[in-house]
């Protein structure tokens, strides 16, 4: 006897997604289906538009990933037009883009995954001395004395004792599967309130160079926040100091909070190593150390099956690489949707046949999704922080080999305990390490350049459109906190004829393709046992370890948008 | 009815001092920018008053004025959603999913009829019987409606629900319009800007909660504290404007000694928000302090009256201290005085703003 549950909406990720999943007599998962339940046609709004404004069009994307489609785009158009920049404007993008991972690493932790493994109700009845105790024992952050933790739970108490329990209402405290013990827990919901604090100063280093975050500022050829050390107009010491302090409390909460409470708290799940998944891993590479985009310290590559001995070399402008299929998304090919189509040859002609709202369930044995399914030469793909450790990690980088190393010893488990969703989330934190860890070293690449007297932060060659080529073709890439993201663009007579994006969650969030095989999601959801399947825990840990963002999943911006108009009313 | 607590007795509760208290209250007369004098009256307020139920919706929309809220420095975000209201119902931050997070949202509406607020991010498409936008099998539009029901008052965020925003932009292929567009009979509050600034946001609940009305509003139902004037006249940068001294491209001198981005694109001649004054991640800069042009983000139908690095045809109005009611040919009439609450608890009264004396444009 089989029965099917539905999430949805699946809440702490960023935007609308829908889970079903159909399980057995012993309440396992057998099959799951990911919808994401959104779509809002940016691809004919940009058609015909200023490439140089593209960045701001395409980081309106998201919201939470702020940043990254800016990045992605300016890259894009810069390729287009044989744009360079100056180094000190990719430094100050590496800057910026860091910055994001880390900050978004460290909310994703506390504010969207944690309260899948911490019991917010079970830390009322921790003993304030023995959190302490542990708290100590686990790193030497400074707020860990039994009064601190007294205090905190006293106010906890009186918060539940009011009956307005806000966003802790109706949740899941008291599941069997939640398994730490008091105390930890309420070190835990310590940590969500100081995180939730402290994730607003890092963001500042944005607004130094950006003026703004959430969507902070930039432009092709560079960026405009003027550098001079002698004026008081520009980014002189004073506004490089506060960057510098950002960096260095940033990367002390990492290594005294985040990481520390990482290990504490997987060691309590150790034994629920579900959600392997696909097993298979694609990363694009990211931050240039040089004009070259292959320059990135982190490296591109695409890993199958688990191999982590074989790393596949990628192309982006390979047309039979990275293609998207729609054979069960509400869309509809020109040339039948069976078809698989490389971006640059790509369509989104949006055709709703699902059911009538409102619904009970899908039609998930046809078309279930407005997200297409991205493919890599015909394989579903998962990206993200795990990909990209598992592939520094294949290629010996030392940092994230001695660290990998360093958590899976002090948990006490085998490197097969990565190919999970314990594994997805501790490969996030190990990520957060590294990328804290940048933040200085680009702040002292940057500081190096200036005291050598390079002020430049752009290039004024190319900004003139008279000046670009009648037609040309281009493509940008980066690895968001999500993962592989790109960009294709095709400008025409100075405007954007068409442009196209594939993002990092429409790999994991894609519904089937045309053979049958299911994305990352549903692929990880399988064989998970439910202790209790009208309280779905299990399936929001396996989802928001992949760190979901549906607004950049179905956004969607096309090469022959247009066709948009023939939409049939459903 | 569960008992409803007041700001002081929860600060008590939680252990916060009553010296910490009064100087949040002190912090927050700043952030709204109010008189010291009327401090005391905060502190009667917060001693007095109880949590609102906030109802957080999203539609089509990015996230960033969640993420911005979250960036409030005075109040910070925990006290705002664990202290100050009750943040029952946010996508973006509740534990509860699927079924158990829909049923906190038909409770807080039955139980807390006509006293709760209902905030929306994101707008609605309302092409194709509303498939762009579907939340727990329903369509956005749909559980809009239904939420707005028994609202005491709608506060539409960020320039999504305001205005329409980027899916809005011609040629708006899933038909997104922004929330006034359909709930004809609340009182709405529009908080534009992609996104607004933090703390304007926590701003304005906080003016509802302390002053137990909702801020005076412009006739594009904007506080008037918080968009009152052009960010041009209270720019830093505005006596380079006067003196004719400007940025000619992102490379020259001009960048680096800050003077005037007009010729760039800059919008703020045309743009109504505080990011001059407030400005944005407790006053670390803004768009125009970065050497960027402001794109206008916090104005109706923005995404269309570029390209952003193409200046201004003209400046309107020079003098400093024109307001958003004096630009325009509108009725001065249309502007909704400030809505009365007789308390917490009473159901506003129905606004005169409704959408056919409101202006606002879209696309």
């Amino acid at each position: 006897m089989s029965k099917r549950i539905v999430v949805d909406p699946i809440t702490r990720i960023e935007g609308h997604l829908r889970i079903e999943a159909v399980l057995d007599e012993n309440n396992v998962i057998k099959d799951a289906y990911s919808s994401g339940t959104m779509w809002r046609g940016l691809e004919l709004i940009l058609k015909g538009r200023d490439p140089r404004d593209a960045w701001a069009f395409t980081q309106r994307i998201c919201g939470v990933c702020t940043t990254v489609h800016a990045l992605t785009s300016v890259r894009c158009v810069e390729d287009a037009i044989g744009a360079q920049i100056p180094p000190n404007a990719r430094i100050i993008r590496n800057l910026i883009d860091v910055t994001q991972h880390t900050q978004d690493h460290l909310v994703h932790f506390y504010h969207l995954h944690a309260l899948d493994w911490v019991d917010v109700v079970s830390a009322l009845s921790a003993d304030p001395k023995e959190t302490s105790r542990i708290a100590q024992s686990l790193s030497a952050w400074p707020k860990s004395s039994p009064g601190y933790f007294k205090e905190l739970q006293t106010r906890l108490t009186k918060f539940v004792e009011s009956g307005q329990l806000g966003i802790f209402s109706n949740a899941y405290w008291g599941h069997k599967a939640y398994k730490l013990p008091a105390e930890v827990n309420l070190i835990a919901v310590a940590h969500y309130l100081e995180a939730l604090d402290f994730q607003k100063e890092i963001v500042k280093i944005h607004a130094v160079f950006g003026g703004k975050n959430p969507h902070p500022n930039y432009t092709i050829g560079g960026m405009t926040c003027a550098i001079d050390p002698n004026s008081d107009n520009a980014i002189n010491i004073q506004q490089l100091n506060m960057v510098k302090k950002i960096i260095d409390d940033t990367a002390t909460f990492i290594d005294q909070v985040y990481i520390p409470d990482l290990i504490a708290i997987a060691g309590y799940y150790k034994g629920w190593l579900h959600g392997e998944g696909l097993g298979n891993y694609l990363s694009y590479g990211n931050f240039p150390q040089t004009a070259d985009p292959a320059s990135g310290l982190w490296p591109s590559g695409a890993i199958l099956g688990k191999d982590l001995a074989t790393i596949h070399e990628i192309d982006l402008a390979d047309m039979g690489q990275v293609q998207e299929e729609i054979a069960r998304s509400w869309y509809t090919y020109s040339k039948g949707d069976q078809a698989a189509l490389h971006p640059w040859e790509g369509e989104t002609n949006p055709k709703y046949v699902g059911p009538d709202l409102p619904y009970e369930y899908l039609d998930t044995d046809h078309k279930y999704s407005w997200l297409k399914a991205p493919r890599w030469k015909g394989n579903p793909m998962e990206v993200g922080p795990l990909a990209r450790v598992l592939l520094q990690y294949a290629k010996q980088e030392p940092m994230i080999v001695d660290t990998v190393n360093g958590v899976l010893g002090a948990l006490d488990v085998g490197p097969e305990a990565l190919f999970s969703t314990l594994g997805r989330t501790a490969a996030r934190g190990i990520e957060c390490k590294q990328t804290a860890g940048f933040m200085s070293k680009f702040y002292n690449q940057l500081i190096d350049n200036i005291k050598a007297g390079d002020y430049q932060v752009f290039n004024n060659d190319l900004w003139d459109p008279e000046r670009w080529p009648k037609e040309c073709k281009g493509f940008g890439y980066t690895e968001a906190p999500r993962g592989a993201l790109a960009h294709w663009i095709h400008i025409k007579d100075k405007k954007i004829l068409d442009y196209q994006i594939v993002v990092p969650s429409t790999w994991n969030a894609s519904p089937r393709d045309g053979k049958g095989q299911p994305g990352a999601y549903e692929a990880a959801l399988a064989n998970t046992p439910m202790e209790d399947p009208e309280q779905p825990l299990e399936v929001l840990r396996t989802i928001h370890s992949f760190d979901p963002c549906l607004a950049c999943a179905s956004h969607i911006m096309d090469m022959n948008g247009n066709e948009i108009t023939t939409v049939k009313i459903v | 009815m569960k008992k409803i607590e007041t700001f002081a007795g929860v600060f008590k509760a939680r252990g916060v001092e009553r010296r910490d208290f009064l100087k949040f209250c002190s912090l927050i007369s700043v952030s709204l920018g109010l008189a010291p004098a009327l401090v005391p009256r905060i502190v009667h307020a917060m001693e007095h008053k109880p949590r609102i139920p906030v109802l957080w919706l999203h539609g089509l929309e990015c996230t960033c004025c969640t993420e911005s809220f979250i960036r409030s420095s005075h109040p910070i975000a925990a006290d705002m959603i664990l202290n100050m209201i009750s943040l029952d119902y946010d996508d973006t931050l509740n534990a509860a999913a699927g079924h158990q997070f829909e049923e906190i949202r038909k409770q807080i509406m039955e139980e807390y009829k006509g006293k709760y607020i209902l905030a929306v991010e994101g707008n609605a498409p309302l092409k194709d019987n509303g498939v762009y936008c579907m939340v727990g099998g329903q369509s956005f539009t749909s559980m809009l409606k239904e939420t707005a029901e028994n609202a005491m008052a709608v506060i539409s965020w960020g320039s999504c629900a305001s205005f329409g925003c980027v899916q809005n932009a011609k040629p708006n292929p899933t038909g997104a319009v922004p929330i006034h567009k359909i709930i004809k009979n609340k009182p709405i509050v529009n908080v534009p800007g992609c996104p607004p600034i933090a703390e304007v946001m926590t701003g304005v609940i906080t003016h509802l909660l302390t002053f137990g009305k909702l801020p005076e509003l412009d006739r594009l139902n904007r506080p008037k504290a918080f968009y009152g004037t052009r960010i041009h006249d209270k720019c830093y940068r505005r006596p380079f404007f006067d003196a004719g001294m400007f940025v000619e491209n992102f490379d020259d001198e001009g960048t680096r000694k800050g003077w005037c981005l007009y010729k760039m694109g800059c919008k703020g001649p045309t743009t109504y928000n505080s990011c001059s004054t407030i400005m944005w991640n407790e006053g670390t800069s803004f768009p125009i302090k970065s050497g960027h042009p402001c794109i206008g983000c916090s104005e109706p139908g923005f995404w269309d009256n570029g390209p952003f690095y193409t200046r201004l045809a003209e400046v309107p109005f020079v003098a400093s201290d024109s307001g958003a009611d004096k630009v325009g040919m509108y009725a001065v009439g249309a502007a909704a005085a400030g809505m009365a609450v007789h308390a917490v608890g009473t159901a506003i009264k129905k606004a005169k703003n409704d959408s056919d004396s409101n202006p606002t444009q879209e696309g």
